[in-house]
C-alpha cells in the first residue's frame, strides 16, 4: 500500500511538466550565479573547508539538485498536511487503516523522487558540463551516495513532519514555514558548505540533522568522510526525529479537537 | 483586507515576520560568513559589497512589497478565479498587486535599508553633491527597474500558466547576483545583465560611480546616471508586454 502511496507522489508532481523546466531553469540560474561567488571564494582563499575549486564547485551543483528533492525551503508533503490539519480533513486521515507518520513519508519520498529525476538531474549535469568538477569515476562512492540520498530524503521528511505537527497547536503554518525555509537553507550548507563554517558555529551546525542533507551526500560522493560514518551520523537523525514526530503525533491526536468545517 | 486577514492568528503573524526578516537577512549572514574566511571578494572589500547588497535588497524590496503577489497569477488562472479580476472595474495590475498583500514583506525593505545605512557609515567614499543625490535616485530606479521585470515576469506567466519559477530566477536570481560585485562573474554574464535584462543598472554601474570603481564592460562614464531613463524604458516595455498578455488571455472556463 505504501508502495502505492509513493508511486501517487510521484505521478502527481509529475502532471506540472511547465513547473518542472520552470524549476530546472532557475536552479540552473542560481547554480550559475553561486558557482562564481564559490569561484571567487576560493580564489582568495584556497582549499576553503578542505575543498578544491573542483569540490566547491560540484558541492554547488549538488546543492541545486537537491534542493527540491529534499524540499530544503519546504513545500514537500508537510505543505499539503498543514493544510489539512488547519481545514479538519486531518480528521479522514486518522480514520484510515494506514500509519499516518509512514503514510506521508511515503508520498514524500514518491515526491522526492520525481523532483530528483525530473529538477535535479538536468542543473547537475548542466554544471558537469560548463564547469569543473570533482565527480568520481569508479561505482562505489555513486552507490555510497545513494543510500547516503535516501537517509538525506528521510530525514529532510522526519524534520518537515515535525514542523507540520504544530499546526495542531498553532491552527496557521506560515509562521513555522518561515522558520523551517531559514533553518532549511541555513543549516543545510545552501548559503555556503558547512565545512567552511568559521570556528564554533561550524562545528554546531555540522552535528544538526540538516547536516545530514546536502553536507553528508556531498562529501561522500566526493571521497571527504568515510561512508559508514556518514551513514551512521544520517541513520541515527533519521531515527531520533521519526521517533520525536511519532511521540507528538500522538500527543496531537490524544488532545487535540479537530476542526470542524 | 489582506492585512487584517493576517493579523487573524497573532503568533504565527508575528513569527512570519520575524522570519521574514531573517530570510531575507540569511543572504547577508551567507556575505558576512564568506568575510570571515577573507578580506575581500572579487577585489571589494566588506563595506563595499553591503553597499551594492543595501542597494539591490532595498530596491528589490519595495518592488515586491508592490507586485510581489505577481507568483499567484498561474494559480489564478489555472483555477479561473483570474476572470474575476477581468470584470471588475478596477485596474488589473493594480488588483493583482493587492491580491494577498503581505505587509510581512516590509522585512525585506527594513533588513536591506539596515544594511546600505551601514554600508554608508562605513564606506570609505569622498562625497560630493552629484554621489549623495545618487543613492535614492539609484533605489527608487532599482525599485521601478525590478518591478518593470515582476510585470514583465505576469506578463509571460499569461502564456506560460505553470511557469512562476521562471520569474524568480529573474527576481530573486537577479538580487541575489547585484549583491555581489560584477568583477565576480563572468563577462558573458555581466553583458547579459547590462544589456539584456538590465539589473546592472540597479545597483553596479551607478555604485561603480560612488565607490570609484571601473565600471562594468567599460561603460562610459556617463551610464553611471543612465539608471532613471533605463527604468522608465523598462516599465513602458513591461507595460507594453503586460497589456499584449491580457489581450491574448484565454479563460481556461472552468
Amino acid at each position: 500500500m505504501y508502495a502505492a502511496v509513493a508511486a501517487g507522489g510521484f505521478r502527481r508532481y509529475a502532471t506540472y511538466r511547465a513547473a518542472t523546466v520552470a524549476g530546472v531553469f532557475t536552479n540552473t540560474v542560481f547554480g550559475v550565479i553561486l558557482v562564481y561567488t564559490y569561484l571567487a571564494l576560493w580564489d582568495e582563499k584556497p582549499h576553503l573547508g578542505g575543498y578544491d575549486q573542483a569540490q566547491a564547485v560540484t558541492y554547488v551543483w549538488l546543492g541545486q539538485c537537491l534542493y527540491a528533492t529534499l524540499a530544503i525551503q519546504g513545500g514537500g508533503a508537510e505543505k499539503d498536511l498543514m493544510e489539512r490539519i488547519r481545514t479538519g480533513e486531518i480528521a479522514v486521515d486518522l480514520y484510515r487503516p494506514a500509519d499516518l507518520q509512514l503514510w506521508w513519508l511515503a508520498g514524500d519520498v514518491g515526491r522526492a523522487l520525481f523532483q530528483m529525476l525530473g529538477r535535479g538531474v538536468i542543473p547537475f549535469a548542466f554544471g558537469a558540463v560548463f564547469f569543473p568538477m570533482a565527480l568520481p569515476t569508479s561505482v562505489t562512492p555513486w552507490l555510497a551516495f545513494t543510500v547516503t540520498l535516501l537517509l538525506a530524503t528521510v530525514v529532510s521528511f522526519a524534520i518537515r513532519y515535525l514542523v507540520a505537527l504544530s499546526v495542531f497547536w498553532l491552527m496557521d503554518g506560515m509562521g513555522v514555514n518561515q522558520v523551517l525555509m531559514v533553518t532549511g537553507i541555513f543549516f543545510s550548507g545552501m548559503v555556503l558548505p558547512l565545512n567552511a563554517f568559521p570556528g564554533m558555529l561550524g562545528e554546531v551546525v555540522r552535528v544538526l540533522p540538516w547536516a545530514a542533507q546536502i553536507q553528508m551526500p556531498a562529501d561522500v560522493l566526493m571521497g571527504e568522510t568515510d561512508p559508514l560514518r556518514a551513514f551512521a551520523f544520517q541513520a541515527a537523525w533519521a531515527v531520533a526525529l521519526l521517533a520525536a514526530g511519532r511521540l507528538l503525533q500522538s500527543a496531537a491526536t490524544r488532545r487535540v479537537v479537530v476542526q470542524g468545517g | 483586507m489582506w492585512i487584517r486577514s493576517s493579523m487573524t492568528y497573532r503568533t504565527s503573524f508575528v513569527v512570519t515576520v520575524l522570519g521574514n526578516l531573517t530570510v531575507t537577512g540569511l543572504d547577508f549572514v551567507g556575505i558576512l560568513l564568506m568575510f570571515s574566511q577573507v578580506d575581500s571578494l572579487g577585489g571589494w572589500s566588506l563595506p563595499e559589497v553591503a553597499f551594492l547588497y543595501g542597494l539591490s535588497v532595498t530596491a528589490f524590496g519595495i518592488a515586491d512589497l508592490l507586485l510581489g503577489s505577481m507568483d499567484v497569477l498561474g494559480a489564478r488562472m489555472r483555477d479561473g478565479s483570474f476572470d474575476t479580476l477581468l470584470v471588475r472595474p478596477a485596474p488589473v495590475l493594480a488588483q493583482v498587486g493587492a491580491d494577498r498583500f503581505a505587509l510581512r514583506r516590509l522585512g525585506r525593505i527594513t533588513q536591506g535599508a539596515v544594511v546600505l545605512c551601514w554600508a554608508l557609515l562605513s564606506v570609505d567614499i569622498d562625497w560630493s553633491a552629484a554621489k549623495v543625490l545618487l543613492v535614492p535616485v539609484m533605489v527608487i530606479s532599482g525599485a521601478a527597474i525590478f518591478s518593470a521585470v515582476f510585470v514583465a515576469g505576469a506578463a509571460f506567466q499569461i502564456f506560460a500558466q505553470d511557469a512562476a519559477e521562471v520569474q524568480n530566477a529573474f527576481t530573486y536570481g537577479g538580487t541575489t547576483l547585484l549583491q555581489y560585485p560584477p568583477s565576480v562573474f563572468g563577462k558573458d554574464l555581466v553583458r547579459g545583465v547590462t544589456f539584456m535584462v538590465p539589473l546592472a543598472f540597479v545597483n553596479w554601474v551607478p555604485a561603480a560611480y560612488v565607490l570609484g570603481r571601473p565600471y562594468p564592460i567599460g561603460l562610459p562614464s556617463w551610464a553611471a546616471f543612465a539608471s532613471p531613463l533605463v527604468a522608465v524604458a523598462c516599465c513602458a516595455l513591461a507595460g507594453a508586454a503586460w497589456r499584449t498578455g491580457l489581450r491574448s488571455y484565454r479563460s481556461t472556463g472552468s
